[in-house]
């Protein structure tokens, strides 16, 4: 047997499993609207470890351990930021949020506003976000299993895209919110365990000294010390390439979109709905406070241990070898006979050109990778090192450890875009279609149907988005949905708990003004086009309109929600006092929790 | 009982002197540790960005201070998550149970 086989027969038992869970949940859902909140009877343990679950994506698995991988210690970046971001969760958010609203990040914001604006604003950024981020999960999955499986057909890829896009919708479908959760619970089970086995065999192999580990990983590289440095991948140091010394202009540019990207990553998580609606899971404050607490340490825990995924990857497995998968040689000889080297065009068949040899010369070390069409994500890193270390490729001990491996990757996918389809579909249903189509006037059996319905339109969508998509980096997805969400919805969010004079216009502004330039400074950036590894590719010649010197919007977008929020909110005299006492006291006490107020 | 009545306590909460205790030792606590999670957060990325020198120094074999300081996030994270439920568990959430109990009961009149 094969690894691919393995991989799929514990892939399908996994499937099997958690379908069972679900049809099994689904049965208990006593009221229809357990649909969004799961009954919101969970412990704030099952809560963290749904949390955990819903977080940690596979561009946390595979991403950031490929990253660290290819890039040592910069990929360490991402965790640090990735768990920080918890903090603001915990402080600000968490508590007041499961105190003042019942199912949708909608319910808070538009709790003291003018429903109609608010609800639909709050939609909007939900829809956004998740399909973004839906999107990013589905094409990681598409190029997970081209990988594992050897699978290179572009219609196997498509099918296995859809596969995982009516999973989703039948989990969500059929489970709800109670499903959905102990999806997510099982799957944090599993990746922890895992990522703890990997570990445990990497640090074995150095008896447990960190140290000898990285500088094997170091030595591997091939880049010494600089591999345990930051500055790799970003806040690079930008060598002109005429004079040959640092350019001072675009270096700062390139330390700026670090902190950019440090601050979309902080912040961001606060702000991400179908992390929000988590909250709602639990019956009080206090277990909500809990549950982020379990969550913390889990997620901690892991992106701790990303640091031996990554690192034992950079020190078993060659570079070559991390940036193709097992298909070494074709890129090998590319590389190593450097007169015949091969330069990608945008449609991406390879050519051998004198004049893009030229081209060519002037690149950095990074992007001469990407150009003979070496995928610099990594995300081969984690099953590579998993099969190393059950004895490699060909042995049977191999094969398990890849399949094992590979199988968790799949879990992890599933268990992430099931929690995005249930937020926006959840925030269709009870924000648009019963706030804003029926004025309130909807049953919640009639909501629920909608929500049901609403699931399966969101999966069929990003089934197709996601298979129209397949070129895009999933990273640049990622950080469309952080930037997103920390630009809009976290203004929103923290100015309707604590702000006594927010407003309609404020909320309207804060999500719209926010969403609007992180979007705008997204196509206007290197991100869309004028580069190399552009959505765009930049060719001689041809168009570009990257005026913006940033890939990460947040440092100026960010800014920018928070401002809008205030300036919408001092510009109308509207100002609903007796509805923020309510609020106020609701979210500080919990008064009243579950009975949410009318509208 | 009517909307109205139903706002007058919802006011009468929020003006009484538990209830703004309650929210000052909240605010008093949460707003500055957040503010001080997401700046001493900064104080990192700010000096993997422009502090290369300092932070590339070795401590011990392979490990440098830029991998100490990382390292110092997951603890500092862990450490206020855990002085945070510890303070709320201690400060908050009886005074908090207690004033809920209260509106709950004002408002089943």
């Amino acid at each position: 047997m094969n690894a691919s086989t393995i991989s799929s027969v514990l892939f399908l038992a996994f499937v099997a499993v958690t379908l069972f869970i679900v049809w099994r949940a689904g049965n208990t859902n006593k009221k229809s609207t357990d649909f969004y909140d799961g009954g919101a009877s969970f412990s704030g343990f099952q809560n963290g470890m749904a949390i955990a679950g819903d977080y940690m994506s596979a561009a946390s698995f595979l991403g950031i351990a490929g990253t660290i991988a290819l890039f040592g210690y910069d990929g360490f970046l991402y965790s640090i930021g990735f768990l920080v971001a918890w903090l603001v969760a915990l402080l600000l958010i968490a508590e007041p949020l499961r105190n003042s609203g019942r199912f949708t990040m909608g319910d808070v914001l538009s709790f003291r506003m003018r429903q109609i604006p608010v609800r639909t604003a709050s939609a909007v950024s939900t829809l956004v976000v998740s399909i973004f981020y839906l999107m990013a999960q589905m094409v990681g999955a598409g190029a997970l299993v081209s990988l594992l499986l050897g699978i290179t057909d572009p219609t196997a890829k498509n099918y296995i895209i859809a596969g995982v896009g009516i999973l989703m919708i039948l989990y969500v479908t059929i489970g709800g919110m109670k499903g959905t959760t102990y999806v997510q619970i099982l799957k944090a089970f599993l990746l922890m365990i895992g990522a703890a086995l990997l570990t445990v065999m990497v640090l074995w192999r150095f008896n447990f000294n960190i140290s000898e580990l990285l500088g094997q990983a170091a030595t591997n590289s091939g880049k010494n010390d600089a591999f345990l440095q930051p500055g790799m991948k970003f806040g690079k140091d930008i060598i002109d390439a005429t004079s040959g010394l640092v350019d001072p202009v675009k270096t700062l540019w390139s330390k700026l979109d670090l902190i950019s990207l440090g601050l979309a990553l902080v912040l961001g998580t606060a702000g991400l709905p179908h992390i929000l609606i988590r909250f709602y899971t639990v019956p009080t404050a206090k277990a909500a406070r809990k549950s982020v607490n379990w969550a913390i340490g889990n997620i901690g825990a892991f992106y701790l241990m990303t640091i031996a995924l990554g690192f034992g990857a950079a020190a078993f497995i060659s570079r070559v070898s991390l940036t193709n998968g097992w298909k070494v040689d074709k890129v090998t000889k590319c590389l190593v006979d450097k007169n015949n080297i091969q330069v990608v065009d945008p449609t991406n068949t390879t050519v051998c050109a004198d004049d893009s040899l030229k081209q060519f010369g002037a690149l950095s070390d990074e992007l001469k990778t990407h150009a003979v069409g070496a995928d610099m994500s990594g995300n081969v890193a984690a099953p590579q090192l998993a099969e190393f270390l059950g004895g490699g490729h060909g042995s049977t001990g191999g094969a398990i450890m890849l399949a094992v491996i590979g199988a968790i990757a799949f879990a992890t996918i599933l268990a992430v875009v099931a929690g995005l389809v249930l937020a926006s579909s959840s925030s269709f249903a009870h924000d648009l279609y019963a706030s804003v189509i029926k004025k309130g006037n909807a049953s919640p059996e009639k909501e629920v149907r909608v929500a049901k319905l609403a699931a399966i339109v969101i999966g069929l969508v990003s089934i197709v988005l996601a298979i129209g998509a397949q070129g895009l980096n999933v990273a640049f997805l990622v950080a469309i949905a952080f930037a997103i969400a920390a630009s809009g919805n976290l203004p929103a969010v923290l100015y309707s708990l604590f702000w006594k004079r927010f407003n309609t216009r404020g909320a309207v502004f804060a999500i719209y003004g926010g969403l609007g330039s992180a979007l705008l400074l997204l196509i206007f950036s290197q991100n869309v086009s004028g580069a190399l590894d552009s959505l765009i590719p930049l060719t001689e010649g041809g168009a570009h309109f990257d005026y913006f010197p940033l890939r990460n919007p947040g440092i100026v977008s960010i800014p920018l929600g928070f401002f809008f929020g205030w300036l919408g909110t001092v510009t109308s005299t509207e100002q609903n006092t007796a509805k923020y006492a309510e609020l106020e006291v609701r979210s500080m006490t919990g008064a009243a929790i579950g009975a949410a107020a009318k509208h | 009982m009517g909307s109205t009545e139903n706002e007058k306590v919802w006011a009468e909460t929020q003006a009484s002197p538990e209830f703004q205790a309650l929210k000052k030792r909240f605010r008093n606590y949460a707003f500055p540790v957040a503010a001080l999670s997401v700046a001493w957060y900064f104080l990192y990325v700010m000096m993997t960005g422009f502090a290369r020198d300092f932070m590339n120094t070795k401590v011990a074999g392979n490990i440098t201070v830029a991998f100490i300081f990382g390292l110092l996030q997951f603890v500092t994270t862990f450490a206020i998550a855990w002085a945070y439920d510890n303070h709320s568990t201690k400060h908050l959430d009886d005074a908090s149970d207690k004033i809920a109990r209260q509106v709950e009961k004002e408002l089943g009149k």
